[in-house]
């Protein structure tokens, strides 16, 4: 059977400032046959959403696919002029975009953006494409599929859009479906279902797909086959059963292997060599929310909810939860930028002001909190320098070469060459990036670093390495970490006990290796069992109980 | 993967550097000489401002008038150099006056937020609700028209805008997560505007400063155009129309050469602000 698309020595160039041509993908040939989904794999920058969108014919601005050509059922979409082009997209080539929620427009009702494209291409009349939509909602396993699409997009949740924005991308009948990281925004939970619905349609309608993702796991449940790329340069192609059990390159090792961080013993050895164990921190019913305070003296919107709990010296506390579950505001709260509502929390055993502005300068040095992105946790008009030179000056009065020398110390603890703090945030990799974020909290000598979902936007090597760089910290400096993801996997690889929360309450604290299993929170054991796993046929083979899943989830 | 990238950069050289196009560079020139001509002003005027050198008035260009003469057969030319003193002095001072309050207050309104910013914002609100020129006629009305009065008299006027534009970036740049931290290190206000704020506005601000001084000199044009600007016998640009508006049906060059000047430098402010230096950052090298 002869490949549907054929991508031969495909080469793609961007110009940067300088007016410098930069080659970002350096010859990539694969095909892909009719049918078939082909996963493009990698690091963020590896080249694979560029080489999926040349499938489209598109480049980002500033690009331009420089050599190679890109034959999609017959035609070299490289070599087509823009009106071609208009064409075949929506109608042979489909896409589906990472957000959803920003693809589509919040002004127009759901409806009339899926059948978008067959009032443009004139595929149909009308009645026809909504009748057909309607299929489309039911064979997505979309819920009430005859008025979904009278809604807005604000109206239905994150997984639904993401199944909507499929449907705009299958209308169309098209060849192939390019779909760009669908799921990483999403739910554990919720990426079941989404999954599963993008599974079961390219099944039915034989189409072929192009699977975009960092996540090998994901990519494992739904792709025939597994390009591996690295720095715009294919690393591997193998079946999906190969590149998971037996992979021939390093860089395919080194992903697998981030996979499976090793779980933490070392803490629990050091914890039983301290006799009294301490609590570093201890909080106490604590509760709090947004909104006006209502008459029970709780806020309108009560994001945490009497959560209780206490962190030993030189331990670990993991908190998990999906997005909405109000971890990031109890982090928020320990930090002292939001007031707890009630309940008290006590630092070092004594208790602390509920507002950041309210302690101590001892209290705020001792208590450091890392954030999330750290693309907007570092002043962009900062140099390293400056960023991690303020903690130093403001709370330890270091001036002059104490100061470079301790800015040097930090970056070495940190893995990150000297050279460095001479840059801006802007010119460092996301990893490099949060490395120094978490150097700034270093530079105040804390004792509890709350880290707030620290490894969710960054690869999973790269996170793997943060992850080995928390430890390794702990180690040398004794330090205590409030761990904040939705990450079962990253949590146990650090933690040694996890909270589990639910809609603002805690369900669960357990050991970090108890997580999930029999005799657990009954939401706990649905979340492990949601987290995907290297086994292609997991997602075929799990079955979740239809009453646990009713009952937590958010449809 | 982040070490690598590290390695690789830092072993070559960073290239730095800025791209100025042309209109930007034409526009600097036209602004740096009519800055140097409103210093230089009493070296370079070939007659005295108020000698009366023609026997004629409105006299044609000529080689000795370059630009004619005025009503009274004074030589233009000299009139519109030392003017310059007095439209680019004028302004500049007013425009420093007005950005520096608004920014600062601006940013302060929002990383303090609360009462002082609502209170401060509608204080600023009903100031900018009395129609510029009309404050401005009534207040030169009141205290009379000198130098000072004027600059500080502008600067009154254009603070507000300065103010809530300034606020509003600052809004954005305040939720940003690195003045949180900063702010849960224990930073006082000033670090927090100084350090946090201002270098991730500039760039805008720096623009509006632009904006803000071309409205400026319309305004102060206007108002000595009306005879309540800058008195005679000084004169600034505006007042140079106004008193040789005469001349207009004659086609007369004195009524002209101000005007151009005072389009020559509008224009080039705002072309400048819209051709700004561009920094290169090409950092996969």
């Amino acid at each position: 059977m002869s490949p549907l698309v054929e991508i031969r020595d495909l080469k793609v160039e961007a110009t940067t400032d300088a007016g410098r041509r930069v080659e970002i993908i350096k010859g990539v040939s694969f095909e892909i046959a009719p049918g078939e989904i082909v996963a493009l794999i990698g690091e963020s920058g590896s080249g694979k959403t560029t080489i999926a969108l040349t499938l489209l014919g598109y480049t980002r601005a500033g690009c331009r696919i420089a050599g190679g050509s890109v034959s999609v059922d017959g035609r070299d979409m490289a070599a087509l002029s823009e009106k071609e082009r208009a064409k075949v997209r929506g109608v042979d080539v489909a896409y589906v975009p990472q957000s959803a929620a920003a693809a589509f427009n919040p002004a127009q009702r759901i409806m009339d953006q899926v059948i978008e494209i067959t009032r443009i291409h004139q595929l149909m009349p009308r009645p026809a494409a909504e009748a057909k939509a309607v299929e489309l909602f039911k064979a997505l396993s979309l819920p009430a599929p005859e008025s979904i699409g009278s809604r807005y997009p604000h109206q239905v949740s994150g997984g639904q859009l993401q199944r909507l924005s499929a449907a705009m991308a299958l209308i169309g009948d098209p060849k192939v479906v390019i779909f760009d990281e669908p799921t990483t925004a999403l739910d554990v939970t919720t990426q079941i279902e989404v999954l599963r619905a993008f599974k079961s349609v390219m099944r039915q309608s034989r189409m072929a797909g192009v699977y975009v993702s960092h996540d090998l796991a994901v990519v494992a449940q739904i792709a025939d086959r597994i390009v591996v790329l690295k720095g715009g340069e294919i690393q591997e192609i193998g079946t999906t059963e190969q590149i998971l059990s037996a992979p021939k390159h390093p860089y395919t090792r080194e992903l697998l292997a981030a996979f499976s961080p090793v779980a933490r013993v070392a803490a629990q050895a050091a914890a039983t060599a301290s006799p009294p164990p301490q609590p570093v921190l201890e909080l106490d019913a604590v509760s709090a929310g947004y909104g006006r305070l209502q008459p029970n003296g709780k806020p309108l919107m009560l994001a945490v909810d009497a959560v209780s709990f206490k962190l030993e010296r030189g331990r670990n506390l993991g908190v998990i939860g999906e997005s909405g579950c109000g971890k990031s505001t109890l982090a928020r709260t320990i930090a002292g930028i939001l007031p707890p509502s009630s309940g008290h929390i006590r630092f070092d055993g004594r208790p602390m002001a509920p507002l950041a502005r309210d302690r101590t300068p001892e209290e705020l040095r001792k208590l450091q909190i890392v954030f999330q992105s750290a693309d907007t946790a570092l002043n962009p008009a900062q140099s390293i320098e400056d960023i991690l030179g303020r903690p130093l000056a403001f709370y330890h009065g270091l001036r002059g070469p104490a100061r470079d020398a301790r800015i040097d110390r930090l970056l070495d603890l940190v893995h990150l060459p000297r050279a460095l703090k001479h840059r801006l945030p802007g010119e460092l990799s996301g990893g490099q990036k949060q490395r120094v974020n978490l150097a700034r909290a270093l530079a105040a000598d804390p004792e509890l670093v709350l880290c707030d979902e620290i490894t969710s936007a960054l690869d999973t090597v790269v996170a793997a390495a943060i992850i080995e760089l928390l430890k390794e910290l702990q180690r040398e400096l004794g330090l205590s970490y409030l761990f904040i993801s939705h990450d079962l996997t990253t949590v146990q690889a650090i933690c040694d006990e996890v909270a589990v929360m639910y809609r603002g309450v805690k369900v669960e604290q357990l050991p970090a290796d108890q997580v999930g299993k029999a005799g657990g929170h009954p939401y706990a054991r649905l979340l492990m069992s949601s987290v995907p796993k290297l086994d292609p046929s997991w997602l075929d083979t799990l079955e979740r109980d239809p009453e646990l899943v009713a009952a937590f989830s958010k449809r | 993967m982040a070490i690598d990238a590290a390695n690789t950069t830092t072993a070559s050289q960073r290239r730095t550097g800025y791209r100025f196009n042309l209109t930007g560079w034409i526009s600097l020139i036209v602004i740096l000489a009519w800055a140097l001509i409103a210093i230089l002003a009493p070296y370079v005027t070939p007659h005295g401002i108020s000698d009366i050198v023609d026997t004629d008035y409105f006299g044609p260009m000529s080689l000795q008038f370059p630009l004619g003469t005025d009503y009274l057969g004074r030589d233009m030319l000299s009139r519109i150099l030392f003017g310059a003193r007095y439209t680019v002095g004028i302004s500049l001072a007013a425009t420093l006056i007005a950005c520096s309050i608004g920014v600062t207050l601006g940013m302060a309104a929002a990383v303090t937020g609360g009462w002082f910013d609502t209170v401060l914002s509608r204080f600023i609100d009903a100031l900018s609700s009395i129609p510029s020129k009309l404050f401005a006629l009534v207040a030169v009305a009141g205290v009379g028209s000198s130098i000072p009065v004027l600059m500080l008299i502008l600067g009154i006027i254009y603070t507000p805008g300065s103010y809530r534009f300034a606020r509003a970036l600052a809004v954005n740049v305040n939720t940003a997560d690195f003045v949180t931290v900063a702010r849960l290190r224990g930073e006082k206000l000033s670090y927090l505007i100084r350090a946090e704020i201002l270098p991730n506005i500039i760039g805008p601000v720096l623009a509006d400063v632009g904006l803000r001084f071309v409205f400026i000199v319309l305004l102060l044009s206007g108002l000595s155009f009306l005879g309540l600007g800058v008195q005679p016998p000084e004169a600034d640009w505006g007042s140079l129309v106004r008193e040789n508006i005469g001349g207009l049906p004659f086609g007369s060059p004195a009524v002209m050469a101000p005007s151009f000047a005072i389009a020559s430098l509008t224009i080039a402010v705002n072309m400048l602000i819209d051709n700004l230096p561009q920094k290169i950052r090409d950092r996969s090298e």
